[in-house]
């Protein structure tokens, strides 16, 4: 992975994670979906694209995408998106910090070998 | 806390369908950049014009497509579950794209890789073993 790589990989983890985030935190406002019925749905989407956070959420993942094309424009889609993982340590920090969640140790020692999984592709 | 028994089946279906449009997505994506080539050039003018191809190609929408239906599930597993449980949980697609660029794009992936995304997914067993909901409802 050279520097290029490594600021557009920045980017599309940091975007994509922040945008999870506000897109999560709208969804729990909004409350567990248990009707799958087609209008019932669509009445969920139009009340979640109510919400600030939503759309916050996806101007941050239209920017993690945009990289994202622009990082498989250059390198192989089996490097790319299991570097992407990644964002499982922002994950867990973000899910703890800015939504409350218990993160359980077991749960951290998955993410640290999703971490080593990361670095063996990067040396792969 | 102990979850429904209807949580744990949804969720999972979903997650499973998550990791199959999601993979699919990206190397469809994947598929539709190598066609239309390496960004390179940084003015504004050209990486709009690179962006504009983006969109006259048949793999990058199809890619779109499945990523949105990927979208459409996440969102609704994600009204019930735990942001830091669905993320890795979904993950099993790491080994989804993998295979998925190797049979389908023919692409070269060295031993190393393979194990480092096998390792990536034990990571994620270990993740997914854990409750969906740690935070009370309300």
């Amino acid at each position: 992975m050279n520097a290029r790589d490594a600021v557009f990989l920045f980017i599309v983890i940091v975007a994509g994670t922040g945008g999870e985030l506000a897109v999560t935190h709208t969804m729990k406002q909004i409350g567990e979906v248990q009707n799958f019925y087609p209008h019932h749905l669509l009445r969920v989407i139009l009340r979640a694209f109510r919400s600030g956070w939503m759309w916050f959420g996806l101007a941050l993942m239209t920017l993690s995408f945009f990289s994202l094309l622009t990082l498989l424009s250059w390198e192989n889609v089996s490097f790319v998106v299991p570097v992407t993982a990644l964002s499982y340590v922002l994950g867990a920090f973000g899910g703890k910090f800015l939504l409350g969640e218990r993160v359980e140790p077991r749960r951290w020692i998955g993410v640290a070998l999703v971490c080593l999984g990361v670095l063996l592709v990067c040396v792969g | 806390m102990k979850l429904p028994h209807r949580l744990h089946g949804k969720t999972i279906c979903l997650i499973g369908l998550m990791a199959i449009f999601g993979s699919l997505g990206d190397v469809l994506l994947r598929k539709g950049m190598k066609q239309i080539g390496a960004v390179s050039n940084w003015r504004p003018d050209a990486l709009l014009a690179t962006f504009e191809r983006t969109f006259h190609s048949g793999s990058i929408w199809l890619g779109i497509s499945s990523l949105l239906l990927f979208f459409v599930a996440y969102v609704l597993v994600l009204s019930w579950a735990d942001y830091s449980y669905v993320q890795p949980a979904s993950a099993t697609g790491y080994l989804f794209v993998a295979l998925l660029g190797y049979l389908l794009l023919g692409e070269v992936i060295p031993r190393m890789r393979w194990i480092g995304v096998l390792v990536i997914c034990l990571g994620v067993l270990l993740v997914g073993g854990t409750p969906p909901r740690t935070t009370e409802e309300g």
